[in-house]
């Protein structure tokens, strides 16, 4: 890889170029905050940034930095799935060393295959995982620890979906289960190189600034950022993780 | 329809289901809406139909606004005779039941339908007319999805090929639920009314056909199939509701926002099917001053304070729309009737709010707070609803709250009505 071609460089250059696939398609539980709190950390830091959306009929840009997926029902997961394979913008921007980051549906269909509307769908084969039915339909808080090699506090989010998600060898887990389902009971999530994905859905990073944190290290070279004044996400997380414990 | 032609176990269970609801209310544990429909059902399965049979009925659904048009309905076609109505937002069979049995003979019969229930209460009650408000995301946790509950009213309307629909034709989804025509082309006959849509973010997507649907100038249409915006027989213009022969009705209504003008188009327009005459209507409207406490105005130590109810992204978008510019308390719970997930936060632009003062309440008061400070928005966290009043200057407070939220607000303000 050619430092010109690595994102980590360029934002130092020019704006940080985050963007949200497919809204029109994966949009199902507020996933738009996503994309909120990595503009807002990164303005907050001076950081240029520039955010905005490419929809299921428009060719998918690979030269952003950050690409985000949310969650959505069987029909638009199985379309988008499509989609994002035929144009192949995605696949490339990943190759090319960009961050990845799905929650739900959008989770589901970067693994290898996933179940929609009955049927085994082929996914983006951007982790090392697949996804089929589970016995139950998971609802509810969700939260565990995070993987050590990530450096993270606890995860804290909400899930609903009715997958079960199995990871192969090239895959971590992203946490382990203490509260709620998550892929399979014991572990929650996965990532592999800046591929991330999650259950916890829709706004996953406004509970989990630290995670937005890693995302937008990833992007812009691994350097540490400054921190900012987290109070507010602090008493939200601090009061969902009591809540679970009491719960 | 009298008692007297009803069946015994019918007359039975009627008699059980009001005396269960007064109960119900003497005691204190409730409004009634509920229990005595749900006792009566148990006992006659059929009472919800027997009740039902000989009334001219309108049933009345959508993920917004079901409760005002209900109101503003039957105020309506009060013109024309007595009718009987779940005014107070019970809007599944028992609660169905407990209204009419309440409300006794009556020749009217207008019913808010849970949307999950409109295809059973469809079959049961056999209505004249139907309207149809909107369909939008709605407590995900729990409620069907979008696209899914578009299908099962066009299943269920599929079923009643003889019932007129008043439908919104501003909405993508309405208009596909609203329209399954068969091989033959039959299917109910539709009023289109424009009530507008200001929420898109669940109907890009055709229902038909999974293209793109595309939006300019106050009209949509698929980019891949045929459906599109139909020509609406009624429509609002400024604050007047414009009706099928082009007349213009300036409509005093006392509920804020444009949202409700088209509640009360919609209104009209269900009136009219059942033969009341559109001017005659007009006036009772402006009769509808608050909904169980929704858009009531409470005057306390100075401060003149509005309720406004906002359950689901959309319902925030027009309550922002309705809401003055003046200090604003939100309050949010996420309690098990509001849906226990609070991730729709973020489908909520909140920026309008910037500039204002803002205060932030409710059992996920740090939802809010986390949300608000990406939007930009200052505010304040109170821990009660006392302390909201003292912090803002003698004058106007708007309070927008969710569902347990506004019930907990309104029980502060002695269950304004």
């Amino acid at each position: 890889m050619s430092t010109e071609s690595r994102p980590g460089r360029r934002a130092c250059v020019s704006a940080l170029r985050i963007v949200w696939l497919y809204p029109d398609l994966l949009s199902t539980y507020g996933d738009r905050g996503n994309l909120l709190v990595l503009a807002h950390r990164a303005k907050r830091r001076g950081l240029p940034v520039h955010a905005f959306e490419v929809a299921s009929h428009e060719p998918v840009p690979d030269s952003a930095d950050i690409y985000l997926l949310g969650g959505g029902e069987d029909g638009p997961q199985a379309l988008a799935a499509q989609r994002l394979a035929t144009d192949g913008g995605l696949h490339r921007a990943v190759a090319r060393g960009a961050v990845l980051f799905a929650v739900c549906a959008g989770y589901q269909l970067v693994g290898a295959s996933f179940f929609a509307k009955g049927a085994r769908c082929g996914g983006l084969e951007l982790l090392d995982a697949y996804s089929d039915r589970g016995p139950t339909r998971a609802v509810g808080e969700l939260a565990g620890e995070v993987d050590p090699q990530l450096g993270l506090p606890a995860l804290t989010g909400f899930e609903n979906h009715g997958g079960r998600t199995h990871l192969g060898p090239d895959a971590r887990p992203l946490a382990r289960v203490s509260v709620g389902v998550g892929n399979d009971g014991q572990t929650e999530g996965a990532w592999h190189g800046r591929v991330l994905g999650t259950y916890s859905h829709g706004p996953a990073l406004s509970r989990n600034p630290a995670l937005a944190d890693l995302l937008l290290r990833w992007a812009t070279g691994d350097e540490p950022l400054v921190p900012l004044d987290d109070t507010w996400p602090g008493r939200l997380r601090a009061e969902r993780l009591a809540a679970v414990k009491a719960g | 329809m009298t008692d007297g032609k009803l069946p015994l176990r019918t007359r039975l269970a009627s008699t059980v289901s009001r005396g269960a609801a007064a109960l119900s209310r003497a005691t204190g544990r409730g409004d009634g809406s509920v229990i005595g429909g749900r006792l009566g059902l148990l006992i006659d399965p059929e009472l919800l139909a027997n009740l039902a049979a000989g009334r001219q009925v309108a049933l009345i659904s959508g993920t917004n606004g079901k409760t005002t048009t209900t109101r503003l309905t039957a105020a309506a076609l009060g013109v024309l005779g007595p009718v009987a109505t779940n005014s107070f937002g019970a809007n599944m069979p028992s609660g169905h039941t407990s209204a009419l049995a309440r409300a006794g003979n009556t020749p009217y019969a207008v019913l808010e339908v849970d949307e999950h229930y409109l295809s059973a209460v469809l079959a049961s009650t056999s209505p004249r007319v139907v309207a149809l408000l909107n369909l939008s995301r709605d407590q995900l946790d729990r409620a069907k999805e979008v696209a899914m509950m578009a299908q099962l009213w066009r299943d269920a309307l599929a079923q009643h090929p003889g019932v007129q629909v008043v439908a919104n034709a501003d909405d993508p989804m309405v208009t596909w639920a609203a329209t399954p025509q068969g091989p033959a082309g039959d299917g109910p006959a539709v009023t289109w009314v424009a009530a507008g849509q200001r929420w898109h973010d669940d109907s890009w997507v055709c229902p038909r056909c999974g293209a793109h649907i595309e939006r300019a100038g106050g009209q949509w249409w698929c980019t891949g199939c045929p459906l599109r915006r139909p020509d609406p027989q009624w429509t609002v213009d400024g604050d007047a509701v414009v009706d099928p022969g082009g007349i213009r009705h300036h409509v005093a209504l006392r509920l804020p926002g444009r949202v409700n003008l088209a509640n009360a188009a919609t209104a009209l327009a269900v009136a009219a099917e059942l033969g009341v005459p559109v001017a005659r209507a007009v006036p009772r409207l402006a009769e509808v001053t608050s909904i169980a406490g929704r858009y009531a105005t409470v005057a306390r130590d100075g401060r003149t304070i509005r309720l406004l109810l906002a359950k689901n992204p959309a319902g925030w978008l027009e309550a922002f729309d309705m809401a003055e510019e003046a200090p604003t308390l939100l309050s949010i719970n996420a309690r098990d009737p509001d849906g226990l997930d609070t991730s729709w936060l973020f489908d909520v632009d909140f920026s309008s709010l910037r500039g204002r003062r803002v205060l932030v309440t409710g059992d996920r008061a740090y939802d809010l707070a986390v949300r608000l400070e990406v939007d930009g928005v200052a505010f304040t966290h109170v821990r009660s609803f006392d302390q909201a009043v003292a912090a803002v200057p003698p004058g106007r407070l708007e309070v927008i709250a969710n569902y347990t939220a506004f019930q907990d607000i309104r029980a502060e303000l002695d269950r304004v009505n």
